[in-house]
């Protein structure tokens, strides 16, 4: 049964403030029952305040094949990394 | 009178529970599996509000667990719709369905009594009945207005299940059922189901009167404390 109902990608908002995050798929035949079920599958131990299904067919990947050009010419450029700044103590998930 | 309406609330809701527990591993997909052990664990946790309460204006020192393990079956007054066998999914949902439309307007009900104990579990649980209602409302309709096969399951699940929705308004209970009909009815016509023909209900589990399932569940429910009285782990 599951083979033949369609997978959504299921973010949630573990507390307000916080962006929706990833958590994982479920199957389901529809939007609506999509969000019950993450309901049922990700947040029955109080983990999120709000939930977002996408359809995973919605979703454009990037080819595995290009990371190299994608992302390795990031490696040596450290000076894009905000390390230089001092994080102020009570300024959290960063 | 609080202990007949507490143990009557704390039945329905460990006997479905446990029906609901024997899905575990057995529905058709994980997602459904989840939602099942949910709802009956949510139903679980009411039995043990219902129950203790019951327990404590008894007064006889029996608590929630000697309540649900150490009684017969003529003891337990829940009613007959919790006890049916699940079926297949669709007379599951179908029991659900019926079930949980009526216990959100008990609770509804329940909520602004005069019984402020059975109140006040009745509200908090009125939240977990919200879900529950409209998770097996949007199956019904979902299975309704499916395949032809869902379609005929359905049905059928329907059929069983409804000589036994007539007891859920005997007594007092028969001001609620004006908008149980209209809910039921607005969730059959949307999945393209007929209101299954007037049937004479059957009765008697508020009595202590069961079907022959309710033993049989019992049995298996309780046989740890009665093979092993008060053993803990």
């Amino acid at each position: 049964m599951t083979a033949g109902l369609p997978l959504w990608e299921v973010f949630v908002r573990s507390k307000n403030g916080l962006s929706h995050r990833h958590v994982g798929s479920v199957h389901a035949a529809g939007a609506r029952m999509a969000v019950q079920a993450a309901r049922d599958v990700y947040t029955r131990r109080m983990e999120g305040v709000s939930l977002w299904v996408v359809p995973s067919a919605a979703i454009t990947a990037s080819d595995p094949a290009d990371s190299a050009a994608l992302f390795e010419p990031a490696e040596d450029k450290v000076y894009r990394h905000p390390t230089f700044y001092v994080v102020p103590d009570n300024i959290k998930h960063i | 009178m609080r202990y007949d309406l507490a143990v009557q609330l704390g039945d329905d809701a460990l006997i479905l529970g446990h029906r609901l527990s024997e899905w575990c591993g057995h529905a058709p997909t994980l997602e459904i599996d989840l939602a099942l052990a949910n709802i009956g664990l949510d139903l679980l946790g009411q039995a043990q509000f219902f129950l203790a309460l019951a327990g404590g204006s008894e007064g006889q020192g029996r608590d929630a667990d000697t309540l649900a393990y150490r009684r017969t079956e003529d003891e337990f007054r829940n009613c007959l719709l919790v006890e049916q066998p699940n079926g297949d999914f669709a007379r599951t949902i179908a029991r659900q369905f019926l079930f949980s439309a009526w216990q959100e307007l008990q609770f509804r009900a329940l909520a602004a009594g005069s019984d402020k104990a059975i109140a006040e579990i009745a509200e908090k649980a009125v939240k977990e009945v919200t879900y529950h209602a409209s998770f097996a409302a949007d199956w019904v309709i979902r299975l309704g207005d499916g395949t032809a096969e869902s379609h005929k399951r359905m049905a059928e699940g329907l059929d069983w299940c409804w000589r036994f929705t007539d007891e859920l308004f005997s007594g007092a209970g028969a001001a609620l059922r004006p908008e149980w009909d209209a809910r039921v009815n607005a969730v059959l016509a949307e999945a393209g189901l007929h209101t299954p023909k007037p049937v004479r209900g059957i009765t008697g589990g508020r009595e202590g009167r069961h079907s022959e399932h309710l033993g049989h569940s019992l049995a298996e429910m309780q046989y740890l404390q009665r093979a092993f009285p008060d053993a803990v782990w």
